[in-house]
């Protein structure tokens, strides 16, 4: 077996990440390259949520459309996922679900229970039906009652039901890999990774008790891979914040909101590190996230803050004054799917030409988009390099599914660059002056004295200004000024090296171009579509100058968003037209093999200029 | 030590108010406490928001960020905690702290980081011509209004108390020497200080005029008012501290008190951030990276 996915499925805060979790580390530990991906509800407790952890002999980081195993361990996933499980997959669940009807499922939508209804031909199809039909497909049940196995081994070891309850999570994951012949040992290492003390021993316990069960054999075995040490398993939120620490990140701002917060939260919680003494401040609204980031730059401090949808809508204004002061400021934007509060927790890619131009007025921003986490981490570190090279606005592009996503990589993807270039002024001795701190530079970057600067001071003002920051309306020195901020722009595209702008993985007659978390996905179809080459684009802005690559090509954009806001960009910069739109807004990413036929359909000719990717639970 | 004078906080640059606007004063009196206090320019900072009062910083030879519409709060906290080092003094209008501003102006009650707010109040938005500001009463119609104000006024000193701010005190933009004293007093204060200063406009508000309020202003220092809140007091004692306070920040009309109304001693926010920041403010994030990253140590709870 070269690859698997494994699907577990449960109400949100039933602990199904922690057994995702599990899963992976168990597999990894066991040599295999791992990718998880997380769906779930804007809703604390209750709501349908689950992940797949797909794993490879070779790094991983796309998903497919059909899973091989699902663990449903509530009768809703069950309703949900059917038709989700390849023919010859398996599927474990609690036969104690059969007795519900798909009416009976508290948290089931509207449209997913008529959708059911339809399909069977009835108004209130039992469970009972549904398991039939996974059967019809080729699927085989694995009937486990996970609550009574959990009270038996309670029972076993002296454990009240209350708690051995709160095991369950392991029994399915135990269960799992009992059934597909995967050792117990990794098992228990992941465990010894996630759980301390009296807890540990209860669901080491627990994970031999369900490894000494009979179990059936199933036709997929999962055998081990060959253990490598040196390998981490992160999220892309987490790589942003590591990546944000090792470009010297000292102030980072946030106002919760979904998914950005995770970053901040992480940076809360590490501060107590050598070399990571980051001030984190939960602020009352965006606005002020953004403003106080920028009066902590202006002392000299490295300064970001994160955000989501809308509140990088409230930041336009801050992002405009920054550029106005030339103040070096990193927004690092998850987007998720819009407009308006739109669906918090789902991922899109829908605030490019936003992240691009939102805003009153033209100053000077880059945008950088990263393909996936080692690129999270990498992207961080240069957003705050640039941002101080340049001293302006970086707006570094996430999204969700790369915030929550989690994958397995080789320590040393996670490299430190170093990166510097920042124009200072280092201050002077005696009786502080006025410091021309707008002074015209050939390349548009005047050295930065920040606040504090000894023997100096100056004025900034969010009004167009002179040479030392005093307001003027004069025409000549406002186009002076404005031509300076905006060379900027010029210089950035001469120095930022040619591999930090775009990647042409593999050329091709028909081009795909993309940006952000295409990445992944494209470069592993791409293996099944000769003929067909990638461009992924990481730096948006200034565009680089990929009009030649593109030349005679058919080409093609792959995004998630409704417009192909990808393809009008690269239309516009490059004049070149974007034969195929490939897009998708349903909130959850492409899959590997929506992706694989999109393409098909473009290399037949059988593709209309707009298509549209619908799958997803 | 720096031996400055009196006009060396004094920009060269003159200031473009109206003839006889309350904003001179406000100017001359911060000027001269900063004189008075021995500020090293090069480590003061004077942030404003955007008005008429947003200017003050242009005419004053310290640091200077004139900002944006209400943001004056979130941006000199920023600079105030990343160089804990700086003196920061923040200014604004009424509009600018109380209408857009008013969320930041709560939040930053919330954190009391030591700096001081001054707010020109003049109940109208000057610079576009005399819209009536968050501070202007019910059915009250300046000249430049076309008719009467249907909002209600804001009473920025409860709002302040209630906010958390540590130190709150008033001011006459025409009694420079008594202002003078509350912007030191207010920069001293270890914490968030909130300065109400009167400020009349000769242009736009016909209502609360120098004349107008000349013979209404009192000062309550004068009259024994105390506004030391030491730590520990009993319930009781703070509850009468509180009605007293309450009773002086409310009067308006007859008689409008001014002087310090409210001294209490509360940890700063530089403070609080040591709870997970051990160094600060010895090591604090202006001063940049000075040691290497620890990436192994903290790449260990992602370890395969």
């Amino acid at each position: 077996m070269q690859e698997f996915t494994w699907r577990v499925g449960g109400p949100q805060g039933g602990g199904i990440e922690t057994a995702a979790t599990l899963f992976a580390r168990a597999v990894a530990k066991g040599g295999w390259w791992v990718a998880t991906k997380r769906e779930y509800h804007s809703n604390i407790m209750g709501r349908h949520s689950y992940l797949d952890v797909r794993l490879s002999r070779k790094p991983v980081g796309a998903f497919r459309e059909k899973v091989d195993f699902l663990v449903a361990l509530d009768g809703e996933t069950l309703a949900r996922h059917l038709g989700e499980v390849r023919p010859g997959g398996a599927l474990l669940y609690d036969p104690r679900a059969l007795d519900l009807t798909v009416h009976k499922l508290p948290m089931l939508d509207h449209r997913a229970a008529e959708a059911l209804a339809e399909r069977f031909g009835k108004l209130d199809p039992s469970l009972k039906e549904v398991l039939q039909a996974y059967v019809e497909a080729g699927v085989q049940p694995l009937p486990y009652p996970f609550e009574e196995v959990a009270d038996r081994i309670g029972g076993e070891l002296g454990v009240p039901s209350l708690q051995a309850r709160r095991t369950l999570n392991t029994i399915a994951v135990a269960a799992s890999l009992r059934l597909l012949d995967f050792p117990l040992e990794p098992l228990l290492e992941a465990l010894a990774h996630q759980f301390r003390g009296k807890v540990l021993e209860l669901n080491q316990e627990v994970a031999k008790a369900v490894y000494r069960e009979e179990v059936p054999r199933l036709p997929s075995q999962l055998s081990l891979n060959g253990y490598e040490p040196g390998r981490v398993y992160l999220t892309g939120a987490q790589a942003a914040a590591l990546g944000k620490l090792a470009g010297g990140l000292r102030f980072q701002t946030y106002y919760p909101i979904s998914p950005a917060t995770d970053e901040s939260v992480y940076l809360e919680a590490h501060t107590a590190f050598q070399g990571a003494d980051v001030a984190v401040v939960q602020t009352e609204d965006e606005i002020a996230a953004v403003t106080m980031a920028i009066g902590a730059a202006l002392t000299g401090a490295r300064a970001a803050t994160a955000t989501s949808g809308p509140g990088f809508s409230l930041m336009a204004e801050g992002m405009g004054f920054a550029g106005m002061l030339e103040a070096p400021l990193v927004v690092t934007l998850y987007q998720r799917g819009g407009p308006s509060t739109g669906l918090p927790t789902r991922t899109e890619q829908g605030d490019l030409q936003f992240a691009l131009r939102g805003g009153h007025g033209e100053y000077p921003r880059l945008v950088l988009a990263s393909g996936d986490i080692e690129d999270a981490f990498l992207d961080a570190q240069k957003a705050l390099a640039w941002a101080w090279r340049y001293q302006t606005v970086v707006v570094h592009l996430l999204d969700k599914f790369l915030a929550s996503m989690a994958q397995s990589l080789p320590k040393e993807a996670l490299k430190p660059l170093s990166l510097n270039g920042e124009r200072r002024f280092p201050g002077r001795e005696g009786r502080p002056e006025p410091f021309p701190r707008y002074a015209m530079a050939p390349d548009g970057i005047s050295p930065f004295a920040p606040l504090g600067t000894p023997g100096s001071f100056y004025w900034m003002t969010s009004d167009e200004h002179d040479e030392v920051g005093h307001i003027t309306e004069d025409p000549v020195v406002r186009e002076a000024q404005m031509e300076k901020r905006m060379q900027k722009l010029q210089t950035a595209r001469k120095e930022i090296p040619q591999e930090d702008q775009y990647t042409l993985f593999r050329d091709g007659e028909v081009l795909v171009l993309g940006f952000g978390t295409v990445k992944g996905t494209l470069l592993e179809a791409l293996e099944s579509l000769p003929g067909v080459g990638y461009l992924h684009l990481r730096l948006l802005w200034p565009f680089p100058e990929i009009a030649p690559l593109l030349e005679g090509k058919r080409l093609v954009t792959v995004e998630h968003n409704y417009s192909g806001q990808l393809a009008d960009l690269v239309q516009q910069e490059t004049l070149q037209r974007v034969h195929h739109r490939v897009v998708k807004y349903n909130g959850r990413p492409i899959t590997l093999d929506e992706a694989v036929e999109a393409l098909r359909a473009v290399l037949t000719k059988e593709a209309p200029e707009r298509l549209v990717l619908r799958k997803g639970v | 030590m720096l031996e400055l004078k009196p006009a060396d906080y004094k920009a060269e640059k003159n200031p473009d108010w109206c003839p006889g606007c309350g904003d001179f004063g406000i100017l001359s009196a911060l000027q001269m406490a900063l004189f008075e206090l021995k500020k090293d320019p090069s480590r003061t900072v004077v942030f404003s928001g955007i008005g008429c009062s947003a200017k003050t910083p242009h005419y004053l030879n310290v640091y200077g960020v004139h900002t944006l519409h209400g943001r004056v709060l979130p941006i000199a906290q920023g600079a105030k905690l990343a160089h804990p080092h700086l003196t920061v003094v923040a200014v604004g209008g009424d509009g600018d702290g109380l209408g857009i501003g008013a969320g930041h102006f709560v939040a930053a009650g919330r954190r009391n980081v030591d700096m001081l707010y001054i707010l020109y109040d003049n109940e109208v938005y000057g610079l576009t011509k005399g819209q009536a500001g968050p501070t202007l009463g019910f059915g009250e119609k300046t000249k430049s209004l076309p008719k009467p104000n249907p909002q209600g006024r804001i009473n920025p000193l409860l709002l302040a108390f209630a906010a958390g701010y540590t130190w709150i005190g008033r001011g006459y933009a025409y009694d420079v020497k008594g202002l003078k004293e509350l912007i030191k007093e207010g920069i001293l204060h270890r914490g968030l200080a909130f300065l109400h200063v009167l400020q009349p406009c000769p242009t736009y508000n016909d209502l609360h005029t120098k004349e107008w309020f000349a013979p209404r202003l009192y000062r309550l220092q004068e009259e024994g008012y105390d506004p030391y809140v030491p730590e520990g007091l009993s319930p009781e004692e703070l509850d009468g501290k509180m009605a007293l306070f309450q009773a002086k920040a409310a009067e308006w009309g007859e008689r409008i008190p001014v002087g310090v109304f409210w001294r209490a001693e509360a940890p700063t926010f530089e403070e609080r951030l040591q709870a997970y920041l051990p160094r600060y403010p010895g090591v604090y994030p202006a001063l940049g990276q000075r040691e290497a990253l620890d990436l192994e140590g903290l790449l260990r709870e992602f370890a395969l």
